[in-house]
């Protein structure tokens, strides 16, 4: 499989007494899909934040590429190249679509604030042919200048992947990325995340309930219950797995 | 017709040409107002200048970056006491008014780090003890504020035999407008994409490359050198300090103009400096009426208007944008 991209040891997270992660590996390889699933409170999300350096974990390791990510503060973490989208959508509402793809770029920018006062923008510029490939490989051209407080729940969701995308990321953390859409909506994001991937290069892992999609979309599967990784596999294997039905569906 | 053919030329200051022309000359119609505006106004004019410059910097703390302060007077009297203490010395005007904006700015950094825990009231709380204690400081150490006969700043020296008031304004007007324009430049760039993305969502602004210390500090550097350059304004202005000039009250008063005026808006800023100056000076001998009436028009402004007079300005802009087809 070669030199993983993603590699978790061992990750133990506890908050008091509630062991939110317990002793969790995984590793996944660049240019792999590799979807995380699990019932609810089975440490999904946790696993997330750990890896985006919005909790620190109790014990285990992480390294992107080689490089520890451990004690790094988010946005370190991102510029190292791992972006992110959440479950609970959290855009900044009161911008722009355009403005939140800008903010992705924000750590690419070279930053001087007395040419930022005095209305230099060749930054600006040089960012925005950046984001403009982005908006329309997602579709987003109608939205451009809409505040995304008024955008619909699907469209705010491209923009939430969008912005991630901006960051120009190596490895990119999806949660739930087709919770709450419809059918047909289900449909385009599936297609756009498995398009990610040829065309900006990036390493994905994916957090998703809708079995469906996260099989299509997933090389390998790892299965999460109670904070411990059930199973690990291809989408056959785990669904034939007997954890993963008693973990989903309770005991015969 | 109003077509934009790339991406900087979108990025521009005022750039429909309508706007554009409106904008020069109102700016040149303020520039002659020593000319033409009735006398005892001009100097009201001057203080609306000065006091924009700190509403605005009140503006880029509470309105961008939702951090909320009611320690403004305490970055008020830094600047003018530095700026004071540096004219008595003999440090020319320019230099002074920038030392004293530094000055504040650094103090603001200070009293930002506590917001990089603190959140909402409790951030309000902190910077509440801030401006007090700093009032306290400045009432009772007799050297810095030049003790019961408080500190008398020399004068500005008008050349070309203008008349004082004409010159101040003059002086204040241009230093109010690259003030403003800076700010409209800041907000509309990366800096103020970064603080608005921290106010509407810390976790995703971190999680997208923002650091959120270094920018919580920036937001209080920027609006305390902005609250310390126009409290060395104010200083000249008045010619006289005591630090009864800088308690709560004037806090509030920058809080009543941001939310008047309007969150997050710069316009919005000056409309509200403008409010909180010549609302009192209307009212003439009614003085005693102005707190019922800064309380009564937070009040409506929240319940009616959450976006204050520059929301209504907004919406009138919006109206006329299809004037008069409609």
């Amino acid at each position: 499989m070669g030199e993983a991209l993603l590699e978790v040891r061992d990750l133990t997270l506890r908050f008091g007494g509630i062991t939110a992660l317990g002793g969790v590996s995984l590793s996944i390889a660049p240019g792999e899909t590799l979807a995380v699933i699990g019932p609810n409170g089975s440490g999904k999300t946790s696993l997330f934040n750990c890896v985006t350096g919005l909790y620190k974990p109790t014990s285990g390791s992480i390294t992107l590429g080689g490089e520890s990510l451990l004690g790094l503060s988010p946005d370190r973490v991102t510029a190292r190249g791992v972006a992110r989208t959440f479950q609970n959508l959290r855009l900044f509402l009161h911008m722009t679509v355009l403005d939140n793809l800008m903010l992705g770029r924000h750590l690419h920018f070279r930053k001087n604030i007395l040419a930022a006062a005095m209305r230099v923008r060749d930054e600006e510029v040089r960012h925005r042919a950046k984001v403009e490939e982005i908006i329309e490989f997602l579709d987003l051209e109608a939205w451009r200048d809409s505040r995304v407080a008024g955008c619909a729940y699907g469209v705010q969701k491209r923009v939430e992947i969008g912005r991630a995308l901006a960051t120009e990321p190596r490895l990119l953390l999806l949660d739930e990325p087709v919770s709450g859409l419809t059918a047909e909506e289900k449909e385009e994001v599936s297609y756009w995340i498995h398009e990610i991937r040829g065309r900006f290069g990036v390493t994905v892992l994916l957090v998703e309930h809708d079995l469906r999609v996260a099989s299509r979309l997933a090389q390998r599967m790892v299965v999460m219950d109670r904070g411990l990784k059930l199973t690990e596999g291809t989408p056959e294997e785990v669904q034939r797995h007997p954890g993963v039905i008693r973990a989903y569906l309770g005991d015969q | 017709m109003d077509l934009v053919e790339n991406y900087r030329e979108e990025l521009r200051f005022a750039r429909k040409p309508l706007g554009r022309s409106l904008l020069v000359l109102l700016l040149l119609a303020l520039a002659v107002l020593p000319w033409w505006c009735p006398s005892g106004w001009l100097a009201r004019a001057s203080m609306v200048c000065l006091l924009a410059i700190g509403v605005i910097g009140q503006n880029l703390l509470i309105g961008y970056s939702g951090l909320i302060s009611f320690g403004q007077a305490g970055f008020l009297a830094i600047g003018a006491y530095a700026f004071g203490h540096l004219r008595i010395a003999g440090v020319p005007f320019p230099v002074a008014l920038l030392a004293a904006g530094v000055a504040a700015g650094l103090a603001g950094y200070l009293v930002g780090f506590p917001s990089l825990r603190l959140k909402g009231p409790y951030l309000a709380i902190a910077t509440l003890g801030f401006g007090t204690a700093t009032y306290q400081i400045f009432a009772n150490v007799e050297w810095l504020s030049g003790g019961r006969a408080g500190l008398s700043i020399p004068p500005l020296q008008p050349p070309f035999g203008i008349a004082r008031d004409t010159w101040v304004y003059l002086l204040y007007y241009v230093i109010f407008l690259v003030f403003t324009g800076a700010a409209y430049n800041l907000v509309s760039s990366y800096v103020g994409r970064a603080l608005v993305a921290v106010r509407d969502s810390d976790i995703a602004a971190e999680s997208m490359g923002v650091n959120l210390s270094r920018t919580k500090l920036l937001a209080f550097f920027i609006s305390s050198f902005y609250t310390g350059v126009s409290g060395a304004l104010m200083a000249q202005y008045l010619g006289h300090l005591e630090p009864q000039a800088f308690n709560i009250s004037e806090s509030m008063n920058f809080f009543v103009a941001v939310i008047v005026g309007g969150l997050a808006s710069i316009e919005g800023s000056i409309f509200g400096a403008a409010f909180v100056v010549l609302v009192p000076a209307l009212l003439g001998s009614l003085r005693w009426a102005v707190p019922v009436l800064f309380g009564t028009a937070i009040l409506s402004v929240l319940i009616f208007e959450p976006l204050g007079l520059a929301g209504m300005w907004l919406k009138t802009r919006l109206y006329f944008r299809l004037w008069p087809f409609r």
